[in-house]
């Protein structure tokens, strides 16, 4: 067993000032397999696979290639010995080619100088072939899609010889199509004798890729268990080292009066493309409405136009059975009383230099009894901020804390902290756990299901399936800007699936 | 999603933002004072050596500086009589220069907080200089307080209006700020310089061959409280100076509109979803920068100025070295006006308030520019500074781990 390793830490440990990262962590992987390492945010996956890299130094422990010690100081020394890596955020130029960007450093050259871009093709369009990488090498980067980059991206580590690749988080920026046939790559790779590490925080994926599982906390080594016998449970307890609820528990919706009416709705993007169109559904007091689509599809769009962030070009929005007129802004769509978590927390949900308590007084602060006459009392938003903190159970910080300095998922405590303190006609949750661990995730789940129990109107937009199944009341389907079906809570996954993608639509046509 | 630890405590690699405006936030916060301070000290140790490689003394240069900004009067001795009347005078002087600064500086450093980059000092400051002199030469009939208070309150609005027009511009056509004060600065000189020029209107009466502005009325002088009126004093407008520090500070932190404009210079995104009007909030941001800038040019013009020659608006640059002020106080209330008395110092201690045996002033106006290029040069690299100060902690287990591995 021993001698078919071709990668092996021992004892890993990596210290920051304060923390940490990596504890003693023992890692191995065998040739063709398909090892994932599995942890919240934060349980030290990035800063070990960094290590392996080259990227950062271990404080301690020791790296094994193909039964060789190695030190890497830097990430040539791991490609050349046969490691490479796909990071969450490519590292592509977007001005060049698919072939240049593959080949870049190590250009075959013609006449010793000229760079010989066709037999760079070539061979990028041979390496697509073997593995089954479906991409066209003359195009340009800026011009393909996300999941073709990735295999952009992959190409790159397997044209400088890896027989390694550490794929980081691959699943997050694709389509659930593309994380398919990234799935199909990855089992091509392996057949083809490659062994891959596979970074998640999805146990789903985990389970369906992964021949073992390394499941890391709080950087240290939990346990490596086989994929056969392995449950979402089992691996979720070692996550968070207790037991989460993967599914929310929820008792049948009892909605009343119209929260929020959407009407014959059409909205344009920045170059004037037609996002919305002709949308119209409502949202019941107690009830969870769901969006579910594909990223894309004009979800973004709909909740800006719904928040004041983007002119309507035709349609109207009623929120508590008031229709909202004339030059409508976000003040507007907060003083009637629609709360929004929005989908990047980071750009707008937060300003990651204001402390806690003047985030949370976003929406307030020119009012009593946050100001008066144009003052601003900083001790009534400390006040509100320690309440809330408390509430809602937002860790790693007080009232005066920076925003940044929180963890993903208790600043997201922060924005539905905010939103849901002014107790909103409707809450609009655009896609709430984006980015979020386990644990986290449950905490928004519950906290969505509560506040419709307290009676008010959530209308959720969400990319994750699972998500929108088992949170909605009532889930509305979005493809192409349109509404195109229609489904009561516990419909079946494959139905929207395929009217996510269009499905029936084709189907009429 | 970059990953974000769950302790406060953040290592160091994993802040990884490249946004211009947020990196220099966190600058400010990781810094703290050890970085402006380290500044200051490198731009005066790297002038040494220059100073040195001329052939003289730099500790002589930069002791004459120190006297020539009167400095040391701050530390003379009571019976001393003879070092006194010299060094309150230059003293005198470096807190007049400084009042200025604090004003040009505030300008700079107010729209700063709001994501925008006034470069337009030098243009709000000469528009507020030409506004307080007519008033100040018109109006002659007026008591002393009324007449001075509309000079300064005529300079202060059309110092607002000048750059309000720029933040408008910003807001409804997204002309950068950068572009737009740069171009208003120079309608300022040219305005100036024919308003005040031979057949301009705002010409003196008394010598038509002299392109000059009219001389302000006694009635329009701020009084002097330090030193002799006849020789420059020092006037009151000192005192409004350390006053509108205060008030910056106070915008900034204790109302909502610091605290929007604060907002949108962190991130407009979450400003406009929290509700806030951004694009008002450029306007007011410049047009409140402004009235600082066109306060400056009042307190110039009434205090010890009194005219003004084409000539004058031509060689004046007290506007830019605003910027210079903003950044190394880095946009804080309490640094402008420490950095204003710095530069103050300097600028007046390398001048005229230098002693010619120390130091050839012609080489002294040189070091001045020098020191002050420095500076700005070691403030924009600060960013580069504290990447070094950073390495260096993030160095060190690293060299621990070697040791360990290998």
């Amino acid at each position: 067993m021993a001698d078919q390793n071709v990668l092996e830490l021992r004892g890993i440990t990596k210290r920051y000032p304060g923390i940490v990262a990596d504890d003693q962590v023992d890692f191995d992987l065998e040739r063709g397999e398909v090892h994932a390492l599995l942890g919240e945010n934060g349980a030290g996956k990035s800063t070990l696979m960094n290590i392996l890299y080259g990227l950062t130094r271990p404080d301690e422990g020791e790296i094994l290639v193909g039964g060789k010690h190695m030190s890497f100081s830097s990430a040539k020394d791991a490609i050349e010995a046969g490691i490479g890596m796909v990071h969450q955020h490519f590292m592509l130029i977007p001005v060049m080619t698919v072939a240049e960007n593959i080949v870049l450093g190590v250009e075959p050259v013609r006449d010793g100088v000229v760079l010989d871009e066709r037999g760079a093709e070539e061979r990028v369009r041979e390496l697509s072939q073997q593995f089954g990488l479906s991409v066209d090498p003359t195009a340009l980067v800026s011009s393909i899609t996300v999941g073709q980059q990735q295999r952009v991206e992959i190409l790159k580590a397997l044209y400088r010889g890896a027989q390694i690749l550490i794929l980081d988080e691959p699943t997050a920026v694709l389509t659930p199509q593309e994380a398919g046939e990234l799935f199909a790559i990855v089992r091509s790779l392996k057949e083809d004798g490659k062994s891959i590490i596979f970074i998640s925080h999805k146990l789903n994926e985990v389970l369906e890729i992964a021949d073992r599982i390394t499941v890391l906390r709080r950087g240290k080594r939990i346990d490596t268990v086989p994929q056969k016998g392995a449950t979402e449970e089992g691996l979720a307890r070692m996550m968070v080292g207790r037991d989460v609820l993967l599914r929310v528990d929820k008792t049948p919706a009892s909605p009343t009066d119209v929260a929020l009416e959407v009407k014959g709705l059409n909205v344009v993007d920045e170059r004037d493309l037609e996002k919305v169109r002709d949308v119209s559904f409502t949202v019941r007091t107690g009830e969870i409405v769901a969006i579910a689509g594909v990223d894309g599809n004009g979800q973004t769009e709909l909740v800006e136009a719904i928040t004041g962030l983007r002119p309507i070009e035709s349609g109207t929005v009623a929120v508590g059975g008031n229709v909202l007129q004339g030059h409508v802004t976000p003040r507007t769509m907060i003083d009637a009383g629609v709360g929004h978590i929005p989908e990047d927390r980071h750009r707008r949900g937060l300003v990651l230099e204001f402390n806690l308590a003047e985030n949370l007084a976003l929406h307030d602060y020119d009012r009593p009894p946050d100001s008066k006459r144009g003052l601003l009392f900083p001790k009534a938003l400390a006040r509100r901020a320690a309440r809330l903190i408390k509430e809602f159970d937002v860790r790693g910080g007080g009232p005066l804390t920076l925003a940044r300095a929180l963890s993903g998922g208790n600043q997201q405590k922060v924005v539905v902290a905010r939103e849901v303190a002014r107790n909103p006609v409707v809450l609009i949750a655009a896609q709430p756990t984006r980015g979020l661990d386990v644990g986290a995730i449950e905490y928004v789940h519950r906290r969505l299901v509560a506040e419709r129990d307290e009676g008010h109107a959530i209308l959720l937009v969400s990319l994750e399936l699972d998500e929108v199944l088992s949170l909605a009341d009532r889930i509305l389907v979005m493809y192409e800007g349109r509404i195109v079906g229609e489904h009561a809570a516990g419909a079946g996954e494959e139905e929207i699936g395929l009217e996510m993608l269009g499905g029936r639509k084709q189907a009429v046509a | 999603m970059s990953q974000i630890e769950p302790t406060a405590n953040v290592p160091p690699e994993q802040e990884p933002s490249t946004d211009f405006v947020v990196r220099l936030g966190a600058a400010q916060r990781a810094g703290g004072l050890i970085v402006p301070v380290l500044t200051a000290v490198l731009a005066f140790l790297a002038g040494g050596i220059v100073v040195a490689a001329t052939g003289h003394n730099p500790w002589t240069a930069y002791k004459g500086i120190w006297e020539g900004a009167g400095f040391n009067w701050l530390f003379h001795i009571p019976w001393d009589t003879n070092t006194i009347h010299l060094s309150a005078f230059n003293l005198s002087q470096t807190l007049l220069t400084a009042t200025t600064l604090i004003l040009v500086g505030i300008a700079v450093a107010f729209p700063f907080r709001c994501g925008l980059f006034n470069i337009g000092g030098q243009g709000q400051y000469l528009v507020g200089l030409i506004v307080a002199n007519w008033v100040g030469v018109s109006f002659a009939s007026w008591p002393t307080l009324p007449h001075v208070l509309l000079g300064i309150g005529a300079a202060t609005v059309a110092g607002a209006v000048w750059a309000g027009i720029a933040g408008f511009l910003k807001a409804t056509t997204g002309a950068h700020e950068v572009i737009s004060t740069i171009m208003l600065n120079w309608i300022a000189i040219w305005g100036g310089q024919y308003l005040f020029g031979q057949g301009g209107p705002l010409q003196n009466t008394y010598n038509p061959a002299a392109p000059e502005s009219g001389t302000i009325a006694q009635s329009a002088r701020i009084p002097v409280f330090w030193g002799n009126p006849v020789l420059q004093g020092l006037d009151y407008g000192f005192f409004v100076a350390i006053v509108a520090l205060v008030l910056f500070w106070f915008i900034l932190n204790r109302t909502t509109l610091g605290y929007e404009v604060r907002a949108v210079g962190f991130n407009p995104d979450a400003a406009a979803y929290g509700g806030i009007n951004v694009r008002r909030k450029y306007i007011q941001a410049m047009a409140i920068s402004g009235a600082f800038a066109g306060l400056a040019g009042a307190l110039d013009m009434l205090g010890y100025l009194f005219q003004f020659g084409v000539l004058d608006v031509q060689a004046s640059q007290i506007g830019f070295l605003g910027i210079a002020v903003a950044l190394l106080g880095r946009n804080t209330a309490i640094g402008t006006g420490i950095a204003a008395f710095l530069f103050g110092g300097l600028l007046y201690g390398t001048t005229r308030g230098l002693n010619p045996n120390v130091f050839d002033p012609s080489l002294a106006g040189n070091l001045t520019s020098m020191i002050q290029g420095l500076i700005v040069l070691f403030v924009g690299a600060d960013i580069l500074i504290l990447y070094v100060w950073n390495a260096r902690r993030k160095l060190r287990p690293g060299r621990r781990g070697e040791a360990v591995v290998t």
